[in-house]
C-alpha cells in the first residue's frame, strides 16, 4: 500500500481517496464522508513528515470504517436508525491502533442494520452495489468496506464477520477479507451482534498488507476480557502442505464455477506438491441450524440496550413507558432485525431453553472438535465461501431462509473460533469475482495470509 | 386453626469495592451528583463490554466464609433479561447458574440453624425517582456489585426472621465486605412467607413481600402476613402467589403482581465474561483473611465483657475490632466506655465514623489503671480523644492539657494532708473523727482535694488521712 513519506504527501492520498469517493458515490458505500476530519490529519502527518519527525507503519493511508466502529467522527449508527443522531465519545481499541499508526479514515461504509444481513439490502440507507456489476449486491454484512477496496478508493476496511459478513463480500468483490482467530482483535468499540462469534477483520488488495493490519490491530485489550494473549507478533507462518477439502461441500447447491475454480486451485497445489486431503465433517451439516439459534439469541440479548431512553432514535408519540419501548423499537428495527431478536427471544425462553439454545450449544461443540479432528489430518482447508457469485439485488430480500444458507459454509468457523481468509480465485464467465476460502486453526492466522501467497 | 409458618430470605448486600463490578468508576455514590459516577459502560453504550473487578470476587470469598459457605472453584455470569430504565443494558450480569458461593449456614440466637442455598455475585440497578408526570433515572448505582444470599426455607417465627437478618448483617460487617448502611440500602431484604397447617407435611403457598430494609420492618412484615394468611385460610380462602410491597407507615403488605404473570427473564450465559476459575490456593488465601467474626469474639471475650455488653458492642464491628485491638487487660474496662459513654453520646454516629487508635485508647486505660485519672476524669478524657478537635494528640497529653492527671505521690499528698490538718478550720473535724465519727473523713478528703485543685487521687488522701488521724 501507498504510505505517505517526503514526496507523497498524506494530504495527497487523502484527496485522491475522496475524489474516487465521490466519483462512485451511486455505489452507496459510505454512510458519512469524513472529508474535514481527514484531511485535517493528513496535514498533521505531512507536517511532521516535513519536520523530519517519526511517523507510522500506516502514515497518511486512507481507509474506510465500518459504520459499526464506535468514532467520534460522524455518527455511529451501525446502518441502523434506532442509532440515528448517536455520536460516540468513544473510539474503537481496533480504530485507536490504526490511527496511531497514522493511518486516516475518510469515511464510515454502508452495511446491512447492525450487521444483519448477506447482502448490505437491510441497511436503512439502502443497498450497496456490487464493485463488477451494478445490478448485484456487495454482499454482506460489511458490503460497502469490500465494494471501497474493490474499487480502489481506499488501501484497507475495516470489517466485523459474525458469520461470514467479511468472508462473502470479500468474495463477490474480488479483495481478500480476513475472519481472524476469535479474540485476536479488540471486541471495544464495535457495535455487538453476537459476542462469541463477533470478529474483528480487514479487506485488502494484498495478503501483505493484511499481515501488516493485523500486526498493528491484534493483541490483547484490558478492555475486552475474551481477547486472547498476544501471539500475531510472535508467531512464525508455517509451511502449508497438506490441504484438506469437505467433501460435503462439493455437491449440486454450489455453483459450477465455484466448485470448478476449487478443483484448478487444487491442481495448482498438487503440482506445487502440496498433498490434497479428503475431508468428512458430518457435524457441519448442524453448523448453520446452530448458528441461526445462538447468534439470534445473542443478538436479541445485544439490542436490549436499544430502547429510546438514553440516545439515538426514541419514537416520538409515545404516551407513556410501556408505549415508548416498542413504538421505539418497533420504528428503529429494521424488519431483520426484528426476526432476529423474536427467533433469539423465543429460543431463550422459559421452557425452550434446553431444547434448542442449550442443544445450539452442544452441536457447536461437535463443531470445534470436528475442526481440531480435522486439522490433525492437515494444514489447512481450501472450500468455497457461498454456494453462488454476488446474487441479484432484490433477488433474496424476501426469503430469508435462502439468505441463511447463503451462510453455510462461512458459519461453521464462527462457530469454531477458527480463522478464515477470502482469496480471490477468478471470475465466472459473466466476469463475477470467484472467492475461495482458506481454513487454518485457531492462532494460524498468519500461516494463511502467508499460504495465500502461493495461491495468487 | 393453628398453623406453622416457613420463611426463606433473600438478601442482597452492597459490596464496598472502590470501583464498580464491571467498570473502574467510583463505586461510593454518597454525596455525589446523580448520573456522575457512571461509565460508558454502565451507561451501556453500543460496543461497551463488561471488566471484571476482581476485588469483588475476593469479598464474595469472605462473605461466603463469613457464612460457613462452599466456595465455588468454577463460576460464571448469566444475563437476565427485563426491559426498564434503572437496566441500560436491558439486562442485568448475575449468576443464574454457576454461583461463586455455595451451600453453608448461618446460627441464630434461638439455637436454630438456617441453611444457606447459596449466593451469587451480580450488578444493581439504577435508582428511579417517580414524579406525577415523569420519572428521574440515576445511574450512580448501576453495577455496584451486590451479592445476593439466599436462605433454605429454614426460619419458622417472626422472630426467627428478624434474628436471621441482623446475623447477616452482623457478619457481612464484620467480614469487612459492606458499609452495612440499611438506611441507605447496602441491605435489602425479600421475605418469603408461607404458612400451613400443624402437622402437614406440605408447605402452603407462599407470598414475597420484596425490599424491606431493616430488621424491625422484616419482623413486622412477617408477623403480618402470618396472620393475613392465616385469616384468609380460616376463612376458606387461598392465599395467592405474589409479590407483595410493605409500608412501614401503614403496617400491612399490599399486593403487587401476581407470579403467573411473572416475566419470563430469558436467561443465557454472558458471551463477554469468560468463567471465572480460582484456584484452592487462592480460595484458601483469600479466606484466610477472614476478620474475627461475632462467634469468635464471644468466645475470646467471654467471662471479660458481660454478655449484654457484649451483645450491644456486636453492633458496632469497628468498636468491637478496637477491643480485638487492645491488650486484654483494658478490654473490660473500654468495652464499659465504649457502651455506656460513648454510645451515649449524642454525636457518637459521627464519632464512629473515625475511631482513636488503639494505642491512644490503651494508653488512656492504663492511666486509669494506675489511678492517674479518676474514673471521671477517665470518661472526659475518653470522648475528648473522638472530638475532632483533640484528634490525635493522646490520653495523656489531653488528661494534662486539662489539668486532670491525679497527684499520686505520696510524699507530695502527704504535704498537702499536712497543710491541710494544719488549717485552723480542719481542727474540729480530725477531733470528731478521733471521738469515733467516721463519716467527717470526707469532709477532710474534700478539703485536701481542693488544695490540690482537684489532682489528688482521693483514694490515696484519704489512706494517708486514716493514718495521720490515728
Amino acid at each position: 500500500m501507498k504510505i505517505a513519506n517526503k514526496t507523497v504527501t498524506a494530504t495527497q492520498l487523502v484527496k485522491d481517496a475522496l475524489d474516487k469517493a465521490k466519483h462512485f458515490a451511486d455505489y452507496n458505500i459510505f454512510t458519512y464522508v469524513n472529508e474535514e476530519g481527514a484531511l485535517k490529519k493528513a496535514a498533521e502527518i505531512d507536517a511532521k513528515i516535513a519536520r523530519g519527525e517519526e511517523v507510522g507503519r500506516l502514515a497518511g493511508v486512507p481507509f474506510a470504517m465500518k459504520d459499526n466502529f464506535l468514532s467520534p467522527e460522524g455518527e455511529t449508527t451501525a446502518s441502523a436508525h434506532i442509532l440515528e443522531g448517536f455520536t460516540s465519545p468513544i473510539t474503537a481499541t481496533a480504530i485507536e491502533k490504526l490511527e496511531k499508526e497514522g493511518a486516516i479514515m475518510i469515511g464510515r461504509t454502508n452495511m446491512d442494520a447492525f450487521a444483519h444481513g448477506s447482502s448490505t439490502e437491510n441497511s436503512y440507507f439502502g443497498p450497496t452495489l456490487n464493485s463488477h456489476d451494478r445490478e448485484r449486491v456487495s454482499g454482506g454484512s460489511s458490503g460497502g468496506s469490500a465494494v471501497a477496496v474493490a474499487l480502489d478508493i481506499v488501501e484497507f476496511a475495516t470489517g466485523t464477520d459474525t458469520g461470514g459478513s467479511i468472508r462473502q463480500p470479500a468474495s463477490f468483490n474480488g479483495v481478500y477479507g480476513l475472519k481472524p482467530t476469535y479474540g485476536t482483535i479488540s471486541r471495544y468499540g464495535v457495535v455487538a451482534m453476537a459476542s462469541s462469534t463477533d470478529c474483528v477483520g480487514f479487506f485488502t488488495k494484498t495478503p501483505d498488507d493484511m499481515n501488516l493490519l493485523m500486526e498493528v490491530a491484534s493483541g490483547q485489550d484490558p478492555k475486552d476480557l475474551t481477547t486472547l494473549p498476544d501471539y500475531y507478533n510472535e508467531s512464525e507462518a508455517k509451511k502449508v502442505k497438506k490441504i484438506g477439502i469437505i467433501k460435503d461441500f462439493d455437491n449440486e447447491s454450489v455453483d459450477a464455477e465455484i466448485r470448478q475454480a476449487l478443483k484448478t486451485k487444487c491442481e495448482d497445489l498438487k503440482a506445487k506438491g502440496c498433498e490434497i486431503v479428503e475431508l468428512e465433517m458430518p457435524a457441519l451439516k448442524y453448523a448453520l441450524a446452530a448458528y441461526y439459534i445462538i447468534v439470534p439469541a445473542e443478538i436479541a440479548s445485544n439490542l436490549s440496550r436499544y430502547d429510546g431512553v438514553r440516545y439515538g432514535f426514541r419514537s416520538e408519540d409515545s404516551a407513556n413507558l410501556e408505549d415508548l419501548y416498542p413504538n421505539t423499537r418497533s420504528e428503529g428495527f429494521m424488519p431483520e432485525n426484528k426476526r432476529r431478536i423474536m427467533i433469539g427471544n423465543f429460543v431463550l425462553s422459559s421452557g425452550f431453553y434446553d431444547a434448542y439454545f442449550l442443544k445450539a450449544a452442544k452441536a457447536r461443540t461437535l463443531i470445534v472438535n470436528e475442526y481440531l479432528e480435522a486439522f490433525s489430518k492437515c494444514d489447512a482447508i481450501l472450500t468455497p465461501v457461498a454456494p453462488n457469485p454476488a446474487f441479484k439485488l432484490g433477488e433474496k430480500v424476501n426469503d430469508p431462509v435462502s439468505m441463511y444458507l447463503e451462510d453455510v459454509m462461512s458459519v461453521p468457523l464462527n462457530l469454531a473460533g477458527v480463522p478464515g481468509l477470502t482469496i480471490p480465485a477468478g471470475e465466472t464467465a459473466s466476469g463475477l469475482p470467484i472467492g475461495l476460502q482458506l481454513v487454518g486453526p485457531r492462532r494460524s492466522d498468519k500461516t494463511l495470509i502467508e499460504f495465500s501467497k502461493e495461491l495468487m | 386453626m393453628k398453623y406453622i409458618p416457613t420463611i426463606g430470605i433473600e438478601c442482597h448486600v452492597q459490596l464496598c469495592t472502590k470501583t464498580k463490578l464491571f467498570s473502574e468508576v467510583d463505586n461510593d455514590a454518597r454525596g455525589k451528583e446523580p448520573n456522575s459516577c457512571v461509565s460508558p459502560v454502565d451507561y451501556a453504550l453500543p460496543g461497551m463490554l463488561p471488566r471484571l473487578n476482581g476485588e469483588a470476587i475476593r469479598l464474595a470469598i469472605l462473605a461466603g466464609r463469613a457464612m460457613n459457605c462452599k466456595i465455588n472453584a468454577s463460576s460464571r455470569f448469566d444475563r437476565k433479561h427485563y426491559f426498564y430504565p434503572d437496566s441500560p443494558k436491558g439486562f442485568q450480569i448475575t449468576q443464574f447458574y454457576h454461583p461463586i458461593i455455595g451451600e453453608g449456614y448461618v446460627d441464630l440466637p434461638s439455637g436454630n440453624r438456617v441453611r444457606i442455598e447459596h449466593a451469587h455475585l451480580e450488578g444493581d440497578a439504577g435508582k428511579l425517582t417517580h414524579f406525577d408526570t415523569y420519572s428521574l433515572v440515576d445511574l450512580n448505582r448501576v453495577d455496584t456489585p451486590l451479592i445476593e444470599i439466599v436462605s433454605m426455607p429454614d426460619i419458622h417465627s417472626a422472630k426467627d426472621a428478624h434474628d436471621y437478618c441482623k446475623a447477616l448483617w452482623r457478619l457481612m460487617c464484620f467480614a469487612g465486605v459492606t458499609n452495612g448502611d440499611l438506611y441507605n440500602g447496602n441491605m435489602r431484604f425479600d421475605v418469603n412467607v408461607s404458612i400451613a397447617p400443624e402437622g402437614s407435611d406440605k408447605l402452603g403457598t407462599r407470598a414475597e413481600v420484596k425490599n424491606l430494609n431493616s430488621f424491625r420492618s422484616v419482623e413486622r412484615a412477617v408477623e403480618y402476613e402470618i396472620k393475613r394468611q392465616s385469616k384468609l385460610l380460616d376463612a376458606g380462602e387461598k392465599v395467592v402467589q405474589e409479590t407483595r410491597g410493605w409500608s412501614d407507615a401503614t403496617g400491612e403488605t399490599t399486593g403487587q403482581r401476581s407470579k403467573e404473570e411473572a416475566k419470563d427473564y430469558r436467561y443465557m450465559p454472558e458471551p463477554d465474561i469468560p468463567p471465572i476459575n480460582l484456584t484452592q490456593e487462592f480460595i484458601d488465601a483469600e479466606s484466610a483473611k477472614l476478620p474475627l467474626m461475632p462467634k469468635d469474639y464471644r468466645e475470646k471475650f467471654a467471662g471479660i465483657i458481660a454478655d449484654d455488653t457484649l451483645e450491644v458492642l456486636l453492633d458496632y464491628p469497628s468498636l468491637m475490632g478496637k477491643l480485638g485491638e487492645v491488650d486484654t487487660r483494658y478490654v473490660k474496662n473500654l468495652s464499659n466506655l465504649f457502651a455506656s459513654v460513648l454510645l451515649a453520646e449524642e454525636k457518637s454516629a459521627e464519632y464512629l465514623n473515625d475511631l482513636p487508635t488503639a494505642m491512644e485508647l490503651s494508653e488512656l486505660c492504663e492511666m486509669n489503671d494506675k489511678k492517674e485519672l479518676s474514673s471521671t476524669a477517665t470518661k472526659e478524657v475518653f470522648l475528648r480523644l473522638f472530638d475532632p478537635q483533640m484528634k490525635g494528640r493522646g490520653a495523656k497529653n489531653i488528661a494534662k492539657e486539662l489539668g486532670l492527671i491525679q497527684e499520686n505521690d505520696l510524699g507530695a499528698l502527704e504535704a498537702i494532708v499536712d497543710t491541710v490538718l494544719a488549717k485552723p478550720e480542719t481542727k474540729k473535724a480530725q477531733e470528731d473523727y478521733r471521738n469515733g465519727e467516721m463519716k467527717v473523713i470526707g469532709f477532710l478528703v474534700g478539703q485536701v482535694m481542693k488544695e490540690s485543685h482537684g489532682k489528688a487521687n482521693p483514694s490515696a488522701v484519704q489512706e494517708i488521712l486514716k493514718k495521720k488521724l490515728a
